[in-house]
């Protein structure tokens, strides 16, 4: 469904992606995984169409959309959350949601009520008349699931969604991203809560300095060198290494 | 937002539309007949100021710009060229959405926005001012003179409340827009636009033609506003038509009755006429009224930001402090 | 066209420059530091030049000698102003405080309508009428003078933003707002000082303006839109970019209504705001942002 191939990014002298290539197929749930400013976010507005790239393409259903416009890459079926969340602040829950539902639905009525069931499937039915304002980060983080989710998308990136919950709104919330790849929708995720990516991904990309320095299977990712070496240094990858060969 | 039923606003609705029809022959003095003129000449240029403004969150202190285009453009058409006065109010009604068209490409696609954009349009206005101000066809600094044929068919009238029958059939068509955008999808995408473009343009919403497109009906409803003020007055110059004053009353009326609400503008209008009125009654002195709105302006703005339209509305929690429609969450500490 | 009027207009032109320099440094200030968009800046030099006419007609005092008055008066208001009014009310949304300034200058505008009645007044003195020559044309005294004083007064400003510990502690706070404070610096009271400053400048100019232009309610629109033409020309925030811009304007203004007449050529001024800010947001110094 998505295919980026070669993306670089560069901000002056710094390469905040380089040469960074991943597919999503369809119907399947990817992770984008890698130590803080490795240029996940980054990657995620390339692909979306927020930042210009330097490098690469980024094909969509087959179709290259590097350069368009954002809002038509959003209609065109992929939509993104923000990791930073972006509500619409005084606007309801409900009305926020609607925004969103108006992409496929012309009339307001159809709209609200289509957006009333998208807040059931995220669990928000009682916040409907909340303003968006006044939420917590986990309800924020649920509305920007639930406002992208009511545009019908084919592809969802999710940036850091789990970012600020607690253990309970994780599980709940892996349990509606579960739902949402179940009922069609592919989707691409940055992720920093690692159970998390461990038991919703079915393929894995690490980026470290902008760079993809390794993809596979969940269990394969967790005993990569290069990504432990990403994460915890080489000192700790070494002993671990280390420790591997006498276990 | 406001918890009314369908039943109990075709009331609301009605029974204000009544009052409206009745005032003139209730209070038929011409003191009260010009007040319910100046009012909902008020509320109507407001309301043009109003749905950029408020509800599309794009402040403007340029929308003279429109209302003195549309107030030539009748002009001219009428004068220059000989056509039914009448002609005026959809030539002003293009000419203002034009105008609205031309400034919000240029200023949107320049990437101008909050108090950038409130300035350039500033200066657009000022560019207009000193065109009409130089040019032939607008009769430069003399300005133009309407001659005065008071019949139905020259869109004169020799009773006031003539006038006052025009202004608030156009008073009604506005809240009638505004109500519609309320419950459109243009409305709803103007809403995300408002409050945050990133996310609106995430959604797939086209954030620049939409801005235009509000620009655009803004306009030519600031248009028509100029088209009657010529015929109620049946003179205009630049300084008049163009003047900042102008501006400043129709960003005045909806910011402090309430931006972005439908009746924001009716209620800083219905305020101004009668604080207006009655300054000029009470005292000779010139410039009362607006020092008190003025003064109400920075109150409003600092206690009362959603504008006065919040006294009417039952508070439903006194929680978070209220925040105006128009702030947004980029904060001057960067 | 006549080498000696171009000529004219050249001179005329820079002279004026200066002076909108002088207003437009104050803008300026005041937005680096504070970042807002002072949308009273007109107005506010409109009651300046009141103070200054009338300190004339009640009490003889000659305009360039009421620098002396009117400057530390100035600066008291605008530091007293933000302190108990716009430090108050502005609680950090941007167009808040554009707001605020708006609803300030209509106030004041119109309190001014009030109390002096809408006419316009210039002052007569014994030297306003007379001519100087400089180079192929005649100039009034007057502007010389005030150019002159315009000039220096901007070098004095310029100087107190450099040399002077106050002068530091106000970059300091333009270019790092946390990072002043965590330091120690009294960032509210540098506001304070900023937004007298500018007010200062105000007053300066004032005097200065009064001996060749006239001043009446509404004198106020006229000069907030040089004065924020001066500073997108420049970039907002940049001084030696005032002082450039503050001499484009001025030329603009004179070869305008030399080349488009009188009523077109205030044309110019505008035009140039509005082509900046179209395609050179950042101004012809200021940071790009």
């Amino acid at each position: 469904m998505l295919k980026v191939s070669g993306l670089t990014k560069i901000f002056g002298g710094l390469r905040a992606v380089d040469n960074a290539s991943l597919e999503v197929p369809e119907g399947r749930i990817v992770a984008l995984i890698g130590p803080n400013g490795a240029g996940k976010t980054t990657l995620f507005a390339c692909i979306a169409g927020f930042l210009p790239l330097n490098g690469g393409r980024v094909e969509f259903q087959g179709e290259d959309i590097t350069g368009l416009p954002v809002h038509k890459i959003a209609r065109r079926g992929m939509v993104r959350t923000f990791q930073i969340t972006q509500p619409f602040a005084k606007l309801s829950v409900l009305e926020n949601i609607a925004v969103g539902s108006h992409q496929q639905f012309a009339h307001r009525a159809d709209a609200l009520s289509h957006a009333r069931d998208i807040a059931q499937q995220v669990g928000m039915t009682h916040q409907l008349d909340q303003p968006a304002a006044e939420l917590t980060v986990a309800g924020r983080k649920r509305l920007e699931l639930a406002r992208t989710l009511a545009t019908s998308p084919k592809l969802l990136l999710l940036d850091e969604v789990m970012a600020g919950l607690n253990p309970q709104e994780i599980l709940e919330i892996i349990g509606i991203i579960r739902k949402i790849r179940d009922s069609g929708v592919t989707i691409l995720l940055i992720e920093h809560v690692m159970h998390a990516v461990m038991s919703l991904s079915d393929h894995i990309h690490v980026l470290s300095y902008g760079k993809i320095i390794a993809q596979g299977k969940p269990q394969d990712i967790v005993s990569n060198h290069a990504v432990i070496e990403a994460y915890l240094g080489r000192g700790a990858a070494e002993q671990m290494a280390q420790e591997n060969v006498h276990a | 937002m406001n918890a009314l039923s369908s039943r109990q606003s075709w009331f609301l609705h009605g029974g204000l539309l009544a009052i409206a029809l009745i005032f003139p022959f209730v209070f038929n003095s011409p003191f009260a007949v010009n007040f319910g003129v100046l009012a909902l000449f008020y509320a109507f240029i407001g309301q043009s100021w109003n749905i950029a403004g408020g509800f599309a969150g794009q402040l403007s202190f340029g929308h003279v710009a429109f209302f003195g285009v549309g107030a030539y453009a009748s002009t001219i058409v009428q004068m220059r060229y000989g056509f039914s006065p009448w002609m005026g109010l959809p030539a002003s009604a293009l000419a203002g959405a034009v105008i609205g068209g031309v400034i919000a490409a240029l200023s949107f696609r320049a990437g101008l926005k909050g108090s950038y954009f409130a300035l350039i349009t500033l200066a657009f206005a000022e560019v207009l001012r000193i065109i009409a101000n130089s040019v032939e066809i607008t009769g430069g600094g003399l300005g133009m003179l309407i001659p005065m044929k008071q019949t139905l068919a020259n869109f004169q009238f020799s009773e006031r409340i003539g006038f006052y029958f025009v202004i608030l059939a156009l008073t009604v068509v506005s809240v009638v827009l505004a109500i519609w955008l309320k419950n459109c999808r243009f409305g709803a995408r103007l809403a995300a636009i408002r409050e945050n473009e990133d996310a609106a343009l995430a959604l797939g919403i086209n954030v620049f033609a939409e801005k235009i497109k509000i620009m655009m009906l803004s306009g030519a409803i600031g248009g028509v506003g100029g088209c009657f003020f010529a015929q109620y007055f049946l003179y205009i110059d630049p300084s008049i038509v163009f003047g900042v004053d102008k501006s400043v009353e129709m960003l005045l009326v909806s910011m402090i009755g309430g931006a972005g609400t439908v009746y924001g503008p009716l209620i800083g209008a219905v305020l101004l006429a009668g604080l207006s009125e009655y300054t000029r009654t009470v005292t000779s002195v010139q410039g009362l009224s607006l020092v008190l709105y003025g003064t109400l302006l920075v109150i409003i703005i600092a206690f009362l930001p959603n504008g006065l339209i919040d006294l009417f509305r039952r508070r439903k929690k006194l929680s978070a402090p209220a925040q105006s429609v128009l702030t947004k969450s980029t904060s001057r500490e960067s | 066209m006549d080498l000696s009027i171009i000529g004219a207009a050249t001179i005329n032109g820079l002279l004026m420059g200066g002076i909108y320099t002088l207003v437009a440094s104050g803008l300026t200030l005041i937005y680096g530091v504070l970042h807002i968009i002072n949308f009273a800046h007109g107005s506010l030099l409109m009651l300046a030049m009141f103070g200054v006419y009338y300190l004339l007609m009640k009490l003889g005092i000659d305009p360039y000698l009421s620098l002396i008055i009117m400057v530390p008066a100035m600066y008291v208001l605008g530091f007293y102003l933000y302190r108990f009014l716009i430090g108050k009310l502005s609680s950090g949304k941007d167009e808040n405080i554009l707001l605020i300034t708006l609803g300030l200058s209509i106030l004041i505008e119109n309190l001014a309508l009030m109390f002096f009645k809408g006419d316009s007044r210039t002052i007569s003195l014994s030297y306003t009428d007379k001519m100087i020559e400089v180079g192929p044309s005649l100039v009034a005294l007057p502007k010389l003078i005030s150019f002159a004083a315009a000039m220096v007064l901007c070098a004095l400003l310029g100087l107190l933003i450099t040399r002077t510990d106050t002068g530091k502690a106000i970059r300091a706070v333009a270019k790092e707002r946390m990072g002043a404070r965590l330091v120690g610096i009294d960032v509210e009271r540098v506001f304070a000082i900023s937004f007298g400053i500018g007010l200062a400048t105000l007053g300066a100019a004032a005097c200065l303006l009064m001996p060749i232009f006239y001043v009446s309610p509404t004198t106020g629109h006229v000069f907030v839109m040089v004065a924020f033409t001066v500073v997108v020309l420049g970039g907002m925030g940049s001084f030696m970019g005032a002082v450039i811009g503050g001499l484009i304007v001025g030329l603009t203004e004179s070869f305008g209504g030399l080349f488009l007449g009188e009523s077109l050529g205030q044309i110019g001024i505008s035009l140039i705001f509005i082509l900046i800010l179209l395609f050179r947001p950042s101004g012809l110094f200021g940071a790009k942002q």
